[in-house]
């Protein structure tokens, strides 16, 4: 079977890659950084976080580059002034819905929307806070979800569906008062499904869902989906 | 008719926000005084619901002088919830990073905010009354505060792996990590030079003590008790041990109080005035059962230190006062000098101990009490931690005494003492207003980790009539 390929330019590079990649995962490929925070490989993309925004030559709106195929001829910027801002906009609001607190948390200093507020140099965050007081739930034996700290990536519940294929995690709700639920909105304790393989927590980007009292540096693994996937194929 | 007041606000040269009113009777003579704290926090408030572990962390937040105080009160209620005796060398490791706590927070007072006024003069011009001042006028002396704090800090550094707030290495059940050959080597290198700084200082202080005959005899001179813990025997204790009531006449009120019974003995009053709340003993009621905390405190209440040094000064210190109790606000700041030469013997101790280098200072467990109290003396004094939770270890209801609350009744009398006696409002003076506040920082009192320019804080009294005409007014 042969494999298509398209040509397109990802900002000055000249790039040839198979068709039905998204911008995203072909900029990765080619070791170009685009900002990123819902995106994990080897999961369903939802472009729920909207910061891998890129502008498309000839085209006014702008595109979730995790959820955007490439195509031929296609011309993306990925650091435009107007993308810059609007990123930093974007880390603002997802700082601004919940509590976030990093010196605090269990994720500090190896938290991805810490890191990404660091890099794009969003140094205080202009809309007013909600400082809302979200469920704690540290029923499990060893897993906690802080709805505090959650982005609602929804990370967590496609690796529990996709990889695991246990699908313990879910939304309610919708918008910003969305929280993760745990089976039917049950205490973590009470969740027959829930296998505790812990892959929630090892993709969490942020501290929302982490092992009590281990290091979130030894939990982490956002390799574990195309990991697992990769083994699959062999 | 509405009194006239004179409001000295903020109060410079403290930790934290604060201020102080000062009443004037019809023919102008001071009726009262009242300091003002007028921050709002509220830590017991947003940590409901937090998970128990964060508490070292979340609380050690309400300052960046003492973090380490509070983190160990609150690993202590921690411990408790979890209900384990942690490994003796994480006791060994919090002891002696809270030793360095104490080293530079009493350095940090003595040389960087008080020592411009008894060496400078509380009259002398306050844009050079401040540590800049005092580098200018005694360079050497400067500088040696300067490192004394600077040690402190190192011991904090090296113990825990950072300066301030190095918070998530405090943990229920002991410590995260164990104190490193090459560090502990680091701190006995430089531990004679700090140990030579703190003699010379207080060799210094005492020489001039009797030029401060004034200040001693007028800066919050009067009888309280005092609390603080003390170990076993009576001995000096800031870690652990049980808490000691002295009288004014230096009989022990109330000896080997459990802390963890803290609230059979201590209430708590609040006033519409201020965000601080007024404990006070419950047996003698509020507010006459008004008592004192912190270094003083904790020299009045102890029979000896443990440390041959800082014993020899204690027995001397001992003599200012009636049956060894001293009652001059003032010799607060004698009394942390004392303090910081025994915790310097204290870290020798601890560094030389063969268990303070194992690697076992971590005894993990869950929460299985529902309820934790953790005690610890800050620089400032008697720290209380206490904490609610419910079966996941969610805090459900959580107290906490600072260390300078308990002072609260005792600053009101020691500034009404102080305004009486200086302050003159027909014609404002800087200097007595300065003496106002000269006595809160003899308490040094910490009342959050908000920051302050020093000695550059704009200050403005006003001195207002009933008829709301201004009388008076001096702006620094």
């Amino acid at each position: 079977m042969t494999t298509k390929t398209v040509s397109l330019k990802i900002d000055e590079h000249e790039i040839t890659a198979q068709e039905g990649k998204s911008i995203l995962e072909t900029a990765i490929e080619n070791g170009i950084d685009i900002p990123h925070l819902c995106f994990l490989a080897g999961l369903t993309k939802t472009g729920a976080c909207r910061l891998c925004i890129v502008e498309l030559k000839g085209q006014a709106k702008l595109f979730a580059s995790c959820s955007t195929p490439i195509s031929d001829g296609m011309e993306v910027i990925t650091n435009s002034e107007k993308l810059k801002a609007y990123r930093k906009n974007t880390i603002q609001l997802l700082l601004s819905e919940r509590t976030h607190v990093c010196s605090v948390c269990v994720a500090n200093k190896n938290c991805e929307l810490q890191a990404l507020a660091d890099k794009l140099g969003v140094e205080h965050v202009a809309f007013e806070r909600e400082w809302t007081s979200e469920n704690v739930d540290s029923s499990h034996p060893f897993l906690v979800i802080d709805r505090n700290r959650c982005i609602l990536c929804t990370r967590c519940v496609r690796v529990c569906d996709e990889i695991e294929g246990v699908h313990a995690l879910d939304l309610k709700l919708r918008g910003k008062d969305s929280q993760i639920i745990v089976d039917f909105d049950d205490s973590w304790d009470k969740a027959a499904s829930c296998t505790s393989c812990r892959k929630c927590a090892k993709v969490c980007p942020v501290g929302a869902i982490y092992v009590e009292g281990e290091p979130l540096s030894e939990t982490k693994d956002t390799g574990i989906a195309d990991f697992v996937l990769s083994r699959r194929k062999k | 008719m509405n009194p006239k007041v004179i409001t000295i606000n903020p109060i410079t040269r403290i930790e934290g926000h604060a201020k102080v009113s000062i009443f004037l009777n019809d023919d102008d003579s001071v009726r009262d005084a009242r300091f003002q704290v007028i921050d709002f926090r509220g830590f017991e408030k947003f940590c409901d619901g937090r998970p128990f572990y964060e508490m070292p962390s979340i609380t050690a937040r309400a300052c960046g002088i003492c973090p380490v105080s509070h983190m160990l009160a609150s690993a202590q209620a921690c411990d408790e919830l979890v209900n384990v005796n942690i490994p003796r060398t994480a006791t060994l490791l919090r002891r002696l990073m809270h030793m360095g706590q104490l080293i530079q927070s009493h350095a940090l007072n003595f040389f960087h905010l008080s020592s411009p006024d008894f060496l400078l003069g509380m009259d002398s011009d306050p844009a050079k009354r401040n540590i800049l001042g005092i580098a200018a006028e005694y360079p050497d002396l400067a500088r040696k505060g300067i490192r004394l704090r600077k040690f402190g800090q190192e011991v904090i550094e090296n113990v825990a792996g950072k300066r301030i707030h190095s918070s998530d290495w405090i943990v229920p059940g002991g410590v995260k990590t164990p104190l490193a050959k090459e560090k502990a080597d680091y701190l006995k290198h430089n531990l004679p030079e700090a140990l030579k700084v703190t003699q010379e200082t207080l060799a210094m202080w005492k020489n001039y003590l009797p030029k401060f005959e004034e200040d001693v005899e007028n800066l919050g001179n009067f009888s309280s008790h005092y609390m603080g813990l003390v170990t076993d025997n009576g001995g000096l204790e800031h870690y652990s041990g049980t808490l000691r009531v002295v009288a004014p006449d230096g009989s022990i009120m109330a000896d080997h109080i459990d802390p963890k019974k803290y609230y059979e003995h201590i209430g708590e009053a609040s006033e519409d005035w201020s965000y601080m709340k007024f404990p006070y003993l419950k047996k003698l009621g509020y507010p006459n059962g008004f008592y004192r905390v912190g270094a003083l405190a904790r020299l009045n209440v102890a029979s000896h230190c443990g440390t041959p040094l800082a014993d020899k000064e204690l027995k001397e210190f001992k003599k200012l006062g009636k049956k060894g109790v001293v009652q001059s606000t003032f010799h607060y700041h004698y009394a942390r000098l004392i303090e910081t030469l025994y915790c310097i013997e204290h870290a020798k101790d601890i560094l030389e101990d063969p268990e303070v280098l194992s690697d076992r200072v971590w005894a993990k467990a869950s929460v299985s009490n529902s309820e934790g109290i953790g005690v610890a003396e800050a620089p400032r004094g008697t720290l209380i931690h206490h904490y609610r939770v419910d079966k996941d270890g969610l805090i459900t209801w959580n107290n906490m005494i600072i260390a300078t609350e308990h002072n609260n009744i005792a600053f009101n009398k020691a500034v009404t003492q102080v305004a009486k006696k200086y302050v003159k409002a027909q014609k404002l003076q800087e200097g007595m207003l300065n003496r106002v506040e000269a006595v809160i920082r003899a308490f040094d009192p910490c009342l959050s980790c908000a920051t302050h320019a020093v000695g550059s804080m704009p200050l403005e009294v006003q001195m207002v009539n009933s008829e709301g005409k201004l009388v008076d007014r001096i702006v620094r």
